[in-house]
């Protein structure tokens, strides 16, 4: 019920929260206990269920057992043992190899790569191991109960290794999932349903998000289907489609173009790897118009994946090229970090919502161009 | 009448003493007359005979070491408060408690001679030659910095002295440090890589790969583990199954190192030094201590004690070490090096108000040095339309030229 509350839910959008939150809410579906949480402690809860209510489940990474450099494991060490939360030494790729190996034998490993850049040692184990398994072996083995989670994304002064977005390189790789909460609700939610789904999962958390967004999120055991992504913001005149804390972003140069007339339909992916094609589609079929924002470097980003598969299906019926608003194609910078990132501003004045005669050097003005 | 107090006291090398020019006030740190000094701890060896405890040094280089360490603790202290002052963002990683092991290496080797290191390296900057000021800059991203303000605390460099940096990544600088040794093998310069990592990075597989690579083609590559015993916020007798680092290349021979003891550092080194030159790679373990956590996010005592820490600090701090030496054979009074200390101190001081001061990068130099110019290769920005234009956090238009 909760999945199809979930699909056909009309999201309403709650006027200024603090905390810089998130600023829309489902309607609560029945009389469930909801607790102000931000996403490290919503995450922290998800944790917390997925070991009580599976025996034969794991967390482990380098510093989980005190808590976790961003508090996401506290507790879980004194709860269930340190047979079942343990630190690891530093080794990504030994890391992430155990954990194959453990979910190859039927249990559900919950790794934690301390930062998501520092997850290219363990590309090779991920890519070729643990995508793999279930293919090459006929279906006889699978690491399915594998879940990577790592925080990814700009924190405002994090530098070139801990700020990066690899999320791009891992939908590259069939047999993998890629899954990517944008506030505490979602990640509680869609973090369980990446602990129990049959497959690999690798799970980015917005570490910016990690003590800014705060959110009413319910106390029990529920999860958010993967795959399915959101309209959590309805609008006519152009879709917007993003993941993690970029949402936050968008939804400011949404409101901006509110204010100029320009009704803007924003849709969070969620599931990156497989994506949600079919509400995307739908979503520029009525509207005409696509921009999508993500903070890794644009060429090769994910956008273009979803820019190609929107054009293949909705040429028809596009207005304007689709835009994507991205970083840079610089390596993740250290004092530049605001000129890198994909900031309201830049959406706001992109180019696909200009009319191709206009000059469009003069683009403080952005959407009402667009008419 | 101070000379003479000097040679009844040096041990048992009485060799003439060098001409210096007799003022009222001692010029000891001129004199280079040899003092043999013996390390606080014996060497532990690995598939080699250790070197002696005996270490020849001088009046000068004991002074010398100890302003420099002075000046290195100096500069990790005003990072600190430049950090919580904001001035510093980013991560920042600091050495204090760890400068013997820079200092004492500089003194066993040249500039010839490649060193390359984590990401704790300021000190290790400033023991190649690098300059306060540049340091400074370089950490408040200031364009007067040794990268020019685009690497940042973790990212110094200095060519001219062959100081290849400056890692983020754990381990990454190892098999790195392997490659130079064999460069400097293959042009025979008869220098050496010193290869630095710490605990935490020696359970990375990409280090077992370097030190087989080393081994097998006999590289000139001396691998320094500097051993603070906590991998961030991990005991390294919860990481490591042996937490004998200089025994983990098997094959390959090892050395455990007092890192605290600056002369035990140079003396190893030394050996080191000339053992890779003719028999391949070697492994030095320096057994040191951070004061500071893991970084400036760490406070540092959440595994482990207050009181451990200070304990180390009165027991085995390396300037404390060097002071009661210098004490001991007369070099100096306590009010001169108290003078060094608050020397060095206007000295740090001097340096950071002048890299307040400098400029932050051009905004065109978030692009360049991506790729090297005129091979094709533009940046893409916001789109193919507009090439030259990007946005600042304050919606003021900036236009970036393309380099």
């Amino acid at each position: 019920m909760a999945s199809l509350l979930g699909r056909f839910c009309r999201k309403l959008v709650v006027p200024g929260s603090a905390h810089g939150s998130r600023m829309t809410s489902t309607t609560a579906c029945g009389s469930e206990t909801v607790k102000s949480l931000n996403l490290y402690s919503a995450i922290n809860q998800a944790l917390h269920i997925a070991l009580e209510t599976d025996p034969r489940s794991y967390v482990f990474g380098e510093d989980v057992g005190f808590g976790g450099v961003f508090r996401c494991t506290t507790g879980l060490a004194e709860r269930f043992g340190k047979n079942r939360v343990f630190n690891t030494p530093l080794c990504e790729q030994g890391i992430v190899g155990f954990g194959i190996g453990l979910a190859a034998m039927g249990n559900r490993a919950v790794v934690e790569i301390q930062f998501a850049d520092y997850i290219y040692p363990a590309f090779d184990q991920i890519v070729n191991e643990a995508a793999k398994f279930r293919y090459r072996s006929g279906n006889q083995f699978n690491c399915g109960g594998l879940t990577i989670r790592a925080p990814y994304g700009a924190v405002g002064h994090g530098g070139h290794y801990h700020s990066q977005s690899p999320e791009a390189f891992f939908c590259h790789v069939p047999g993998i999932k890629v899954v990517i909460p944008r506030s505490p609700r979602e990640a509680k939610g869609l973090l369980l349903s990446s602990i129990r789904d049959p497959n690999p999962v690798v799970f980015f958390e917005p570490k910016w998000l990690y003590r800014q967004a705060v959110e009413e999120v319910p106390e029990h055991d529920y999860m958010i289907p993967l795959s399915q992504a959101e309209v959590i913001r309805e609008g006519s005149d152009i879709t917007l489609v993003g993941w993690g804390a970029q949402l936050t972003v968008m939804e400011q140069a949404c409101l901006d173009a509110e204010k100029e007339g320009i009704s803007c339909e924003l849709i969070d992916l969620k599931t990156l790897l497989p994506w949600d094609k079919e509400t995307v589609e739908a979503s520029v079929k009525k509207t005409g118009r696509l921009l999508i924002s993500h903070e890794a470097p644009i060429t090769g980003g994910f956008g273009a994946e979803i820019s190609a598969t929107i054009l293949e299906r909705c040429f028809l019926k596009l207005e304007a090229p689709v835009s994507r608003v991205c970083g840079l194609d610089t390596p993740f910078p250290l004092v530049f970090e605001p000129f890198y990132m994909p900031t309201k501003n830049k959406a706001s004045s992109s180019s696909s919502l200009s009319s191709p005669s206009k000059n469009t050097h003069f683009l403080i003005h952005g959407f009402s161009r667009l008419l | 009448m101070a000379l003479s107090r000097l040679s009844s006291r040096s041990t048992t090398l009485l060799q003439p003493l060098a001409t210096t020019s007799l003022l009222r006030r001692r010029h000891i740190s001129t004199d280079t007359t040899p003092i043999t000094v013996e390390t606080s701890l014996p060497f532990t060896s690995h598939l080699i005979s250790p070197p002696s405890r005996a270490v020849e040094t001088s009046s000068q280089e004991l002074l010398s070491f100890f302003r420099d360490m002075a000046l290195m603790r100096r500069m990790e202290i005003a990072a600190d408060s430049l950090y919580k002052a904001k001035l510093i963002r980013g991560f920042c990683h600091l050495y204090d408690g760890q400068e013997a092991v820079a200092i004492g290496m500089e003194a066993a080797i040249t500039k010839r001679d490649a060193i390359i290191t984590s990401y704790r390296d300021h000190c290790t900057f400033l023991g190649r030659g690098g300059g306060l000021f540049e340091a400074f800059s370089e950490l408040m991203g200031r364009t007067t910095g040794c990268s020019k303000g685009k690497g940042g605390s973790m990212h110094f460099y200095k060519k001219d002295a062959s100081f290849y940096g400056g890692h983020g990544i754990v381990g990454a600088q190892v098999p790195l440090g392997c490659g130079l040794a064999f460069a400097q093998k293959y042009s025979k310069e008869e220098a050496v890589t010193f290869t630095l990592y710490g605990d935490g990075a020696a359970n990375q597989g990409q280090l077992f790969e370097a030190l087989n690579i080393a081994a097998l083609w006999d590289l000139p590559a001396v691998l320094v583990c500097e051993n603070n015993h906590y991998g961030m916020g991990t005991a390294e007798w919860r990481s490591a199954k042996s937490p004998a680092y200089f025994k983990r290349g098997d094959y390959v021979p090892g050395l455990k190192v007092d890192g605290m003891d600056a002369l035990a550092v140079k003396q190893a080194c030394k050996f080191a030094k000339e053992h890779a030159l003719k028999n391949g790679p070697i492994i030095l373990e320096m057994d040191t201590y951070r004061y500071h956590g893991h970084s400036m996010s760490d406070p540092g005592s959440t595994y482990r004690t207050r009181d451990e820490i200070s304990g180390v600090r009165q027991v085995r701090d390396p300037i404390d070490r060097v002071r009661k030496l210098i004490i001991a054979h007369d070099i100096a009074t306590e009010k001169e090096l108290k003078d060094m200390e608050k020397e060095v101190r206007k000295e740090v001081d001097a340096a950071v108000a002048q890299a307040k001061e400098s400029p932050i990068p051009e905004p065109s130099e978030l692009f360049s040095n991506i790729y090297v110019k005129g091979f094709g290769a533009e940046v893409n920005f916001i789109s193919p339309l507009e090439t030259t234009l990007s946005f600042g956090a304050d919606r003021k238009e900036l236009r970036a030229t393309l380099p």
